[in-house]
């Protein structure tokens, strides 16, 4: 199994961003795209998810494999910590929560609304989702953020085990997370030069005339 | 998709869900109605049907851009979207569980405040039958709605701009079964139109509402 992208462009709105990524993420292997604010990351991260659409070239993935976890958890603050990550096993077909709880030490906090955990309580529920996937391929925007270092490198090795079962991390994170098969990608030699707010309406419209 | 209706609901029905608002807000435009036009029980049964009809357009209203606002806040959307449900089915889901939380209680409720309108009795059976089927329809088109302005902030005002005439003809011949009832003549054209533009919404909408889901998540 891999990932594979060749030639790929996206758009966040009208801008484009990126255009001529080419990568390929084989079996346990993370890659860590690396780059300044606003390089596009979060953009690359959400095409390759398919929640948006690229904008030329095209991403090669098996049906169903992705995994994403964004700048938000999808967490419901009604619901108490265990209700949230069973639906979301639910959703993804499966029936253990325990493993994901134990994952992050949420077990104690398994009955508590959601509404009443800290920032990084609330992200270490949003990472145990992925365990309930049981998705091959993770794409993770920040997963770090409002983590203490324990936590972290309680992360790195929840990584590494995915890694180790033969599943792909796609990461855009500014920490060290010691995987040792991770490779960096520093996404800011794509940048999309030229028109940056070509017109979708006019670029269809006249695109039979260059020839005429 | 039987998980994201069980949450749904859980979540409607947990303190700050909004389950009770719709019935609550529904209850007061009734009740607001006799101290407004007097109580003359021949003007009131007169116009029962219609009252019942807006007050339940209106109280759908109300709860609409709760169906899909919240999820694309909290990111629940994105990640529901790269689950294996077809959007498709999420949007059925939740237009289900908008109905089932809003449209039939006020099904439920309506009959009852009838009473306050003093319907004459043979409508009693018919604005219960008409809203049973009716409000499928506003939970469908309104899911329509939501899923149009997802992601524009305060984008209330706008929903209702796009949802409110394609109410119309629902209200229309949701009273209309009504008050022909009430008026001593047949209403089966009109309840059978009723019956197919809530088919027509089922069949249409979640495509429709999927679609344009998948436009605004980009």
């Amino acid at each position: 199994m891999e990932l594979k992208v060749s030639n790929l462009g996206c758009r966040r709105g009208e801008l484009r961003v990126l255009s001529g990524v080419c990568f390929t993420a084989a079996s346990g292997t993370a890659l860590i795209l690396r780059g300044p604010n606003g390089s596009g990351k979060t953009t690359l991260l959400r095409t390759l998810a398919g929640l948006a659409p690229p904008d030329e070239g095209v991403v090669e993935v098996p049906p169903d494999s992705i995994a994403y976890a964004g700048h938000s958890d999808g967490i419901k603050a009604q619901l108490t910590v265990a209700e949230n990550l069973q639906f979301w096993a639910d959703v993804f077909g499966h029936d253990n929560i325990e493993d994901a709880l134990d994952m992050f030490g949420l077990g104690p906090l398994a009955d508590r609304q959601a509404q009443h955990l800290s920032a990084g309580q609330k992200r270490r529920l949003g990472l145990s989702r992925l365990l309930v996937t049981g998705r091959p391929i993770w794409l993770l925007d920040e997963p770090t953020v409002s983590l203490d270092t324990d936590s972290v490198a309680i992360f790195g090795r929840m990584v590494g085990g995915h890694l180790e079962r033969g599943g792909i991390a796609i990461l855009a994170t500014h920490i060290d997370l010691g995987l040792d098969a991770a490779e960096t990608l520093d996404i800011s030699r794509f940048r999309a030069t030229g028109d940056d707010h070509a017109n979708p309406f006019l670029d269809e419209g006249f695109a039979d005339w260059g020839d005429s | 998709m039987i998980a994201l209706m069980k949450r749904d609901l859980q979540l409607a029905l947990r303190s700050g869900g909004g389950f009770g608002l719709s019935l609550a807000f529904f209850l007061i435009v009734v009740m607001f109605v006799p101290f407004g036009v007097g109580p003359e029980s021949g003007v009131l049964a007169r116009i029962a049907p219609g009252i019942l009809w807006i007050g339940a357009l209106l109280s759908c209203l109300l709860s609409l851009d709760r169906i899909f606002q919240l999820d694309y806040e909290d990111g629940s959307l994105d990640l529901l979207t790269t689950a294996p449900l077809p959007m498709e089915g999420i949007v059925a889901m939740k237009a289900l569980a908008h109905w089932l939380t809003t449209g039939l209680p006020l099904t439920l409720a309506a009959p009852v405040l009838g009473f306050l309108l003093s319907l004459p009795s043979e409508g009693y059976l018919w604005i219960f039958l008409s809203l049973a089927v009716g409000t499928p329809a506003l939970s469908f088109l309104g899911t329509f709605g939501a899923a149009i302005t997802v992601g524009l902030k305060r984008g209330g005002l706008l929903l209702s701009l796009l949802v409110l005439p394609l109410y119309i003809p629902t209200l229309i011949f949701g009273a209309q079964s009504v008050t022909l009832v009430v008026e001593g003549q047949t209403n089966t054209s009109a309840f059978l139109i009723l019956a197919a533009i809530s088919l027509f919404t089922f069949a249409l909408i979640p495509f429709a509402a999927a679609r344009a889901l998948r436009v605004n998540l980009r």
